[in-house]
Protein backbone atom coordinates (compact mmCIF):
# COMPACT_ATOMS: atom_id res chain seq x y z
CA UNK A 1 0.00 0.00 0.00
CA UNK A 2 1.17 3.40 -0.68
CA UNK A 3 -0.32 6.84 0.56
CA UNK A 4 -0.53 9.64 -2.32
CA UNK A 5 0.44 12.89 -0.71
CA UNK A 6 -2.00 14.78 -2.63
CA UNK A 7 -4.41 16.90 -1.13
CA UNK A 8 -7.76 14.77 -1.87
CA UNK A 9 -5.86 12.17 -0.27
CA UNK A 10 -5.26 13.54 2.53
CA UNK A 11 -8.46 12.33 4.80
CA UNK A 12 -6.96 8.83 3.47
CA UNK A 13 -3.08 9.67 4.80
CA UNK A 14 -4.44 10.86 7.96
CA UNK A 15 -7.17 7.90 8.29
CA UNK A 16 -3.94 5.56 8.35
CA UNK A 17 -2.11 7.52 10.66
CA UNK A 18 -4.85 7.14 13.11
CA UNK A 19 -5.08 3.21 12.57
CA UNK A 20 -1.70 3.06 14.29
CA UNK A 21 -2.87 2.44 18.15
CA UNK A 22 0.01 3.97 19.73
CA UNK A 23 -0.52 7.78 17.77
CA UNK A 24 -4.71 7.16 18.91
CA UNK A 25 -3.30 6.60 22.43
CA UNK A 26 -1.35 10.33 22.09
CA UNK A 27 -4.12 11.96 20.69
CA UNK A 28 -2.02 13.02 17.56
CA UNK A 29 -3.19 14.75 14.98
CA UNK A 30 -1.84 16.41 11.63
CA UNK A 31 -2.71 19.62 9.67
CA UNK A 32 -1.54 19.18 6.20
CA UNK A 33 -0.87 21.85 4.03
CA UNK A 34 0.47 21.04 0.49
CA UNK A 35 3.76 19.44 1.15
CA UNK A 36 4.43 20.50 4.73
CA UNK A 37 2.38 19.20 7.97
CA UNK A 38 2.86 20.30 11.40
CA UNK A 39 1.84 17.88 13.86
CA UNK A 40 -0.22 18.26 17.04
CA UNK A 41 -0.34 16.62 20.46
CA UNK A 42 -2.77 18.10 22.27
CA UNK A 43 -2.74 18.40 25.76
CA UNK A 44 -4.09 15.76 28.26
CA UNK A 45 -3.01 15.34 31.79
CA UNK A 46 -1.74 12.08 31.18
CA UNK A 47 1.41 13.78 29.74
CA UNK A 48 2.72 14.81 32.61
CA UNK A 49 5.96 13.46 33.85
CA UNK A 50 6.48 16.44 36.36
CA UNK A 51 3.79 17.38 38.56
CA UNK A 52 5.54 19.74 40.99
CA UNK A 53 6.82 22.17 38.03
CA UNK A 54 4.38 21.12 36.15
CA UNK A 55 6.39 19.78 33.30
CA UNK A 56 5.87 17.31 30.33
CA UNK A 57 7.06 14.16 30.58
CA UNK A 58 10.61 13.89 28.23
CA UNK A 59 8.89 10.23 26.99
CA UNK A 60 5.85 11.80 25.90
CA UNK A 61 7.26 14.54 24.13
CA UNK A 62 9.97 12.82 22.32
CA UNK A 63 7.49 9.83 21.28
CA UNK A 64 5.59 13.05 19.83
CA UNK A 65 8.60 14.43 17.99
CA UNK A 66 9.73 10.37 16.90
CA UNK A 67 5.70 10.30 15.19
CA UNK A 68 6.22 13.56 13.34
CA UNK A 69 9.54 12.37 11.59
CA UNK A 70 7.46 9.36 11.01
CA UNK A 71 4.39 11.18 9.50
CA UNK A 72 6.55 13.42 7.47
CA UNK A 73 8.40 10.17 5.85
CA UNK A 74 5.06 8.98 4.98
CA UNK A 75 4.26 11.61 3.38
CA UNK A 76 7.64 12.51 1.48
CA UNK A 77 7.70 8.69 0.44
CA UNK A 78 4.00 7.67 -0.19
CA UNK A 79 5.17 4.43 1.95
CA UNK A 80 2.10 3.10 4.35
CA UNK A 81 4.28 0.93 6.63
CA UNK A 82 6.26 2.70 9.56
CA UNK A 83 9.77 2.74 8.83
CA UNK A 84 11.91 0.95 11.67
CA UNK A 85 13.90 3.12 13.64
CA UNK A 86 17.59 2.69 13.40
CA UNK A 87 18.66 5.45 16.19
CA UNK A 88 17.65 8.98 17.29
CA UNK A 89 18.43 11.33 19.92
CA UNK A 90 16.32 13.81 21.57
CA UNK A 91 17.48 17.70 22.54
CA UNK A 92 15.78 18.55 25.54
CA UNK A 93 15.28 22.24 25.34
CA UNK A 94 13.12 23.57 27.28
CA UNK A 95 10.84 21.99 29.98
CA UNK A 96 6.96 21.48 28.27
CA UNK A 97 4.27 23.59 29.33
CA UNK A 98 0.54 21.62 29.96
CA UNK A 99 -0.44 22.96 26.59
CA UNK A 100 -0.69 21.64 23.56
CA UNK A 101 2.62 21.05 21.23
CA UNK A 102 3.46 21.40 17.70
CA UNK A 103 6.12 19.76 15.36
CA UNK A 104 7.25 19.79 11.95
CA UNK A 105 10.09 17.78 10.79
CA UNK A 106 12.44 18.08 7.89
CA UNK A 107 14.04 15.14 5.37
CA UNK A 108 17.27 16.19 5.52
CA UNK A 109 18.05 12.62 3.12
CA UNK A 110 15.05 10.89 1.88
CA UNK A 111 17.38 7.42 0.75
CA UNK A 112 16.38 4.12 -0.44
CA UNK A 113 16.84 2.32 2.60
CA UNK A 114 17.85 4.89 5.40
CA UNK A 115 16.57 8.36 5.46
CA UNK A 116 17.92 11.23 8.19
CA UNK A 117 15.23 12.74 9.39
CA UNK A 118 15.12 16.11 11.84
CA UNK A 119 12.06 17.49 13.99
CA UNK A 120 11.38 20.44 16.50
CA UNK A 121 8.59 20.72 18.85
CA UNK A 122 7.25 23.88 20.31
CA UNK A 123 4.42 25.44 21.87
CA UNK A 124 3.66 29.30 22.04
CA UNK A 125 6.73 30.26 19.50
CA UNK A 126 8.04 28.33 17.00
CA UNK A 127 11.47 30.21 17.51
CA UNK A 128 11.30 28.44 21.37
CA UNK A 129 11.09 25.06 21.00
CA UNK A 130 10.98 22.85 23.49
CA UNK A 131 12.76 19.49 22.24
CA UNK A 132 14.27 18.47 18.93
CA UNK A 133 15.32 15.44 17.55
CA UNK A 134 17.32 13.89 14.97
CA UNK A 135 16.94 10.20 13.74
CA UNK A 136 17.71 7.61 10.82
CA UNK A 137 14.94 5.00 9.75
CA UNK A 138 15.08 2.08 7.97
CA UNK A 139 12.83 2.29 4.91
CA UNK A 140 9.76 -0.38 5.02
CA UNK A 141 10.58 -1.78 1.86
CA UNK A 142 14.49 -1.80 1.96
CA UNK A 143 16.51 -5.12 2.10
CA UNK A 144 17.90 -5.62 5.48
CA UNK A 145 21.40 -6.80 5.17
CA UNK B 1 35.99 5.25 60.95
CA UNK B 2 31.95 5.79 62.23
CA UNK B 3 28.98 5.23 61.19
CA UNK B 4 27.21 2.27 59.57
CA UNK B 5 26.64 1.28 55.89
CA UNK B 6 23.10 2.58 55.87
CA UNK B 7 24.08 5.79 57.41
CA UNK B 8 26.19 5.88 53.75
CA UNK B 9 22.91 6.27 52.00
CA UNK B 10 21.53 9.74 51.26
CA UNK B 11 18.68 10.92 52.92
CA UNK B 12 16.98 11.23 49.55
CA UNK B 13 17.50 7.94 48.45
CA UNK B 14 16.28 6.55 52.07
CA UNK B 15 12.94 8.53 51.52
CA UNK B 16 12.82 6.84 47.80
CA UNK B 17 13.32 3.29 49.16
CA UNK B 18 10.51 4.10 51.92
CA UNK B 19 8.12 5.04 49.26
CA UNK B 20 9.18 2.78 46.05
CA UNK B 21 5.95 1.28 45.89
CA UNK B 22 4.31 5.23 45.33
CA UNK B 23 7.12 6.11 43.37
CA UNK B 24 5.85 5.55 39.96
CA UNK B 25 2.67 7.15 40.46
CA UNK B 26 4.34 10.65 40.73
CA UNK B 27 4.51 11.13 36.85
CA UNK B 28 1.00 10.47 35.33
CA UNK B 29 3.15 9.32 32.24
CA UNK B 30 4.77 6.64 33.58
CA UNK B 31 1.42 5.45 35.40
CA UNK B 32 -0.41 6.17 31.85
CA UNK B 33 1.93 3.71 30.19
CA UNK B 34 1.55 1.25 33.04
CA UNK B 35 5.39 1.46 33.79
CA UNK B 36 6.37 -0.22 37.09
CA UNK B 37 9.41 0.04 39.27
CA UNK B 38 11.00 -3.53 39.66
CA UNK B 39 14.12 -2.04 42.00
CA UNK B 40 16.78 0.68 42.08
CA UNK B 41 20.24 1.41 43.92
CA UNK B 42 22.33 4.19 44.08
CA UNK B 43 22.84 4.94 40.11
CA UNK B 44 20.95 2.27 38.93
CA UNK B 45 17.31 1.56 38.49
CA UNK B 46 15.26 -1.21 36.78
CA UNK B 47 11.64 -0.52 35.31
CA UNK B 48 9.12 -2.66 33.52
CA UNK B 49 6.56 -1.37 30.52
CA UNK B 50 4.05 -3.56 30.32
CA UNK B 51 2.93 -4.99 26.30
CA UNK B 52 -0.28 -3.76 25.79
CA UNK B 53 -2.28 -3.17 22.62
CA UNK B 54 -3.15 0.43 22.87
CA UNK B 55 0.77 0.89 22.89
CA UNK B 56 1.61 -0.46 19.28
CA UNK B 57 3.57 1.66 16.49
CA UNK B 58 3.25 -0.85 13.93
CA UNK B 59 0.15 -3.18 13.64
CA UNK B 60 0.90 -5.43 11.25
CA UNK B 61 3.64 -6.48 13.72
CA UNK B 62 2.50 -5.69 17.08
CA UNK B 63 5.50 -4.32 17.63
CA UNK B 64 5.46 -1.83 20.71
CA UNK B 65 6.19 1.76 19.47
CA UNK B 66 9.49 3.14 19.96
CA UNK B 67 8.03 6.23 21.74
CA UNK B 68 7.18 3.85 24.47
CA UNK B 69 10.83 2.72 24.75
CA UNK B 70 12.23 6.31 25.34
CA UNK B 71 9.83 7.00 28.02
CA UNK B 72 10.68 4.09 29.84
CA UNK B 73 14.38 4.77 29.52
CA UNK B 74 14.16 8.68 29.77
CA UNK B 75 12.27 7.46 33.47
CA UNK B 76 14.77 4.66 34.25
CA UNK B 77 17.96 6.90 34.07
CA UNK B 78 15.76 9.98 35.94
CA UNK B 79 15.45 7.76 39.01
CA UNK B 80 19.42 6.14 38.03
CA UNK B 81 20.79 9.59 38.20
CA UNK B 82 18.70 11.29 41.47
CA UNK B 83 19.30 8.26 43.21
CA UNK B 84 22.89 8.59 42.16
CA UNK B 85 23.94 11.68 44.24
CA UNK B 86 25.06 12.42 47.74
CA UNK B 87 22.79 15.09 47.61
CA UNK B 88 19.55 15.64 46.45
CA UNK B 89 18.96 17.94 43.26
CA UNK B 90 17.01 18.27 40.16
CA UNK B 91 17.63 17.13 37.09
CA UNK B 92 16.25 17.47 33.62
CA UNK B 93 17.19 15.54 30.91
CA UNK B 94 19.74 17.15 28.31
CA UNK B 95 19.48 14.95 25.82
CA UNK B 96 18.82 10.89 25.24
CA UNK B 97 20.03 9.26 22.23
CA UNK B 98 18.35 5.91 21.86
CA UNK B 99 20.24 3.02 19.66
CA UNK B 100 17.71 0.39 18.33
CA UNK B 101 19.15 -3.44 17.82
CA UNK B 102 16.08 -5.55 17.39
CA UNK B 103 12.27 -4.79 17.94
CA UNK B 104 10.58 -5.98 20.90
CA UNK B 105 8.61 -9.38 20.35
CA UNK B 106 4.74 -8.66 20.15
CA UNK B 107 3.03 -9.50 23.30
CA UNK B 108 6.23 -9.07 25.61
CA UNK B 109 7.23 -6.32 28.29
CA UNK B 110 9.95 -4.50 28.07
CA UNK B 111 12.13 -4.16 30.93
CA UNK B 112 14.55 -0.85 31.11
CA UNK B 113 17.86 -0.68 32.97
CA UNK B 114 19.91 2.58 33.72
CA UNK B 115 23.37 2.79 35.22
CA UNK B 116 24.50 6.33 36.14
CA UNK B 117 28.02 6.45 35.63
CA UNK B 118 29.45 9.69 36.17
CA UNK B 119 27.90 12.46 38.03
CA UNK B 120 29.79 16.40 38.21
CA UNK B 121 28.71 19.35 39.68
CA UNK B 122 26.08 20.00 36.89
CA UNK B 123 25.95 17.14 34.86
CA UNK B 124 24.87 13.25 35.46
CA UNK B 125 25.69 10.56 32.96
CA UNK B 126 23.59 7.79 31.96
CA UNK B 127 23.77 4.78 29.94
CA UNK B 128 20.56 2.52 29.76
CA UNK B 129 19.21 -0.73 28.21
CA UNK B 130 16.03 -2.13 26.88
CA UNK B 131 15.11 -5.85 26.46
CA UNK B 132 12.80 -8.58 27.09
CA UNK B 133 15.43 -11.08 29.10
CA UNK B 134 18.73 -10.02 29.75
CA UNK B 135 21.00 -7.28 28.52
CA UNK B 136 22.82 -10.04 26.48
CA UNK B 137 19.96 -9.21 23.87
CA UNK B 138 19.09 -6.02 24.16
CA UNK B 139 16.01 -4.04 22.06
CA UNK B 140 17.76 -0.89 22.62
CA UNK B 141 20.72 1.33 24.11
CA UNK B 142 20.74 4.24 24.94
CA UNK B 143 22.97 7.18 26.44
CA UNK B 144 21.81 10.38 27.98
CA UNK B 145 23.21 13.64 29.64
CA UNK B 146 21.10 15.47 33.02
CA UNK B 147 21.87 18.43 34.06
CA UNK B 148 21.49 18.54 37.93
CA UNK B 149 20.12 22.54 39.43
CA UNK B 150 20.24 23.07 42.93
CA UNK B 151 16.90 22.63 44.54
CA UNK B 152 15.81 25.81 44.63
CA UNK B 153 12.15 25.34 44.65
CA UNK B 154 12.81 22.25 45.63
CA UNK B 155 11.88 22.28 49.57
CA UNK B 156 8.22 23.20 47.96
CA UNK B 157 8.50 20.28 45.49
CA UNK B 158 9.78 18.10 47.93
CA UNK B 159 6.67 18.89 50.40
CA UNK B 160 4.30 18.90 47.20
CA UNK B 161 5.64 14.99 46.80
CA UNK B 162 5.46 13.93 50.17
CA UNK B 163 2.16 15.07 50.13
CA UNK B 164 1.32 13.34 46.94
CA UNK B 165 2.78 10.16 48.44
CA UNK B 166 0.93 9.96 51.88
Amino acid sequence: MTLDASEENHDAFTAYLQSLPFVRFLGIRCDIRGDEMTSILPYQDMLIGNPTIPALHGGAVGAFLEIAAMAQLFLASGIARPPKPIDLTVDYLRSGAPEDVFARATITKLGRRITNVRAEAWQTRRDKPIAAIHAHFLMPNAPET
Amino acid sequence: MSGSASDDVPDHVKLMKENAPKLMSIAPYAAALGMELIDFDQGVARMRAPYREDLVGDPETGVIHGGVVTALLDNCAGVAVISALQKFKSTATLDLRIDYMRPGERGRDIMGEAECYNVTKSVAFVRAWAYHDSKDRVIATAAGAFALNDPGGWAKMANKAKEALS
